[in-house]
């Protein structure tokens, strides 16, 4: 039963979410910041996890390979691209964004209201909730996919520098595996992916931060129940998703 | 003036405002006092739209707020937004936005809703700013003020878009006597300077003193008297006085 109060507010708030803004020009200068505050701050860590994490894609994948006599070595490129692209970029690089900026947007939205800055901001006749959420839901939409996109290419770098420092492959087995039967759709796939997990993120990270009632303490569960709640609203669509275009 | 009658409230079936009428006149400090937990936030906060009545009508000069004396009525005539941009208030924490600064505090009602120029917006600022005696603290963030300026802040804020009505929630709440004092007159300036019809919630007895140009008890969620603070002292009423003088020396005093 809880559960459809929660999702009946959360429609409640997406629709206050989406009204028309008060004045356009405050709207886009948020944006700017949120895409700062949510994208910006987060290449640092966007890099390093996608570097190391295609360093270990390439050296598990060589270790599988120089196993199997039968499979050619430029099948570490190809495998090391086909896991970034589908799966690791958008889907591992969402969740751990969801750690990181869901967490920060619900603590935000929390501490604001109960210090009453949503109160005050309501009696000032703003709509609070378009002015606190909205802005940040079309930066993530915005700027995610970038991300995503450097993700992909600072993954594969990280695997075909892993592999050819180590000897495990050569520049150009790896290089001909990463171009070998690639399908741009595939990339396009990844990006669809990457913007309804922005949605997801932000709304319910936002949901759960601008309804949170008490003190520090329920600002931190909030905090948590952003992370968990977030994360598996993602993992629920990206299973639809796949399903629905490469089913 | 601002009218508030035959008003109700209950939060999960327990009554928190019981049949509440007041009337709070133009120009004048109207205070609501009350013990913690009497329903004088609550009663703000309904006045202000943050919690909707069970029951009664608000009304602003006229203006329809909240209209719940019968169901044929409903919201027809209510323009709440319209209402909200002539209201100020400072909240009792004083409620500024963290990551803006002072300067932007003040101008953000104003960016939000007028066309003024940059630099008319800076001028309203600067004017609000030194209304409150606050000058060189611009560039400030909440964080790096003190508990005083923090509600000068919230009152240059409150003033800045011109309110006709102005509420204080439990202005001196946090802040030394002295402090206090220059709070209170503030208010009670801005009140009669621009006529503003100004809501108090206090429990402060300087304050009522000082500045209750028309003062609420509210006990249990009733209205239990109205007055002036000259009338306070000679009341008869049992509730009101074993709440203003609460201290023994206080008591002798009275007696």
């Amino acid at each position: 039963m809880e559960l459809f109060y929660h999702l009946g507010r959360y429609y409640l708030m997406l629709k206050l979410v989406f009204k028309r803004p008060e004045k356009w020009s405050i709207y886009f200068s948020q944006i700017v910041k949120e895409i700062d505050s949510i994208g910006i701050s987060s290449i640092g860590i966007v890099a390093i996890l996608s570097v190391f994490m295609g360093a270990v894609i390439c050296i598990q994948t060589a270790f599988g390979v120089d196993g199997a006599a039968w499979m050619p070595l430029y099948a570490v490129g190809f495998t090391a691209r086909e896991s970034i692209i589908l799966e690791f970029s958008p889907t591992i690089i969402s969740l751990i964004l969801a750690g990181k900026v869901g967490s920060h947007i619900s603590s935000e939205l929390g501490t604001m209201r109960v210090t009453e800055q949503i109160d005050a901001l309501e009696i000032m006749g703003v709509n609070s909730a378009g002015y606190l959420i909205f802005p940040k839901i079309i930066a993530a939409i915005f700027i995610f996919p970038f991300l995503i996109i450097m993700s992909m290419a600072l993954g594969l770098f990280g695997g075909w520098f892993i592999g050819v420092s180590t000897g495990a492959v050569t520049s150009y087995e790896y290089i001909y595996g990463i171009q070998y039967d690639f399908h741009p759709f595939n990339v396009a796939y990844a990006l669809i992916k990457t913007v309804f997990f922005a949605f997801i993120i932000i709304s319910v990270s936002a949901y759960c931060g601008y309804y949170t009632k008490g003190g520090a303490l329920e600002v931190g569960k909030s905090s948590t129940k952003a992370v968990v709640y977030s994360s598996i609203a993602v993992l629920l669509v990206n299973l639809l998703l796949t399903q629905l275009i490469l089913g | 003036m601002i009218e508030v009658s035959r008003i109700s409230k209950s939060f999960t079936n327990k009554p928190v405002l019981k049949d509440i009428s007041i009337i709070f006149e133009k120009g004048k400090a109207n205070l609501i006092i009350g013990q913690s937990g009497s329903g004088k936030t609550v009663l703000m906060k309904c006045m202000v739209g943050l919690h909707e009545v069970d029951e009664g009508k608000i009304m602003y000069d006229e203006r329809l707020f909240s209209d719940k004396t019968s169901a044929e009525t409903g919201s027809n005539g209510i323009n709440r937004q319209s209402i909200r941009r002539d209201i100020g208030m400072m909240f009792q924490g004083g409620a500024l936005f963290d990551s803006k600064t002072v300067e932007e505090n003040v101008i953000f009602p104003l960016s939000m809703f007028t066309n003024m120029s940059e630099e008319e917006k800076l001028d309203r600022a600067n004017v609000c700013l030194n209304r409150v005696n606050l000058e060189n603290a611009n560039d400030l963030y909440p964080a790096e003020l003190s508990g005083g300026m923090q509600k000068r802040v919230a009152i240059a804020r409150a003033i800045s878009m011109k309110p006709k009505y102005l509420f204080c929630d439990e202005p001196n709440s946090g802040l030394d006597p002295k402090t206090a004092i220059v709070i209170d007159n503030l208010i009670h300036e801005i009140t009669h300077e621009f006529d503003i019809t100004t809501i108090i919630n206090t429990h402060d007895m300087n304050s009522l003193m000082e500045i209750g140009d028309k003062i609420v008890f509210i006990h249990k969620g009733e209205k239990w008297w109205e007055g002036t603070n000259k009338a306070i002292l000679s009341s008869d009423n049992e509730e009101l006085n074993e709440f203003i003088f609460a201290a023994k020396y206080l008591k002798a005093l009275k007696k």
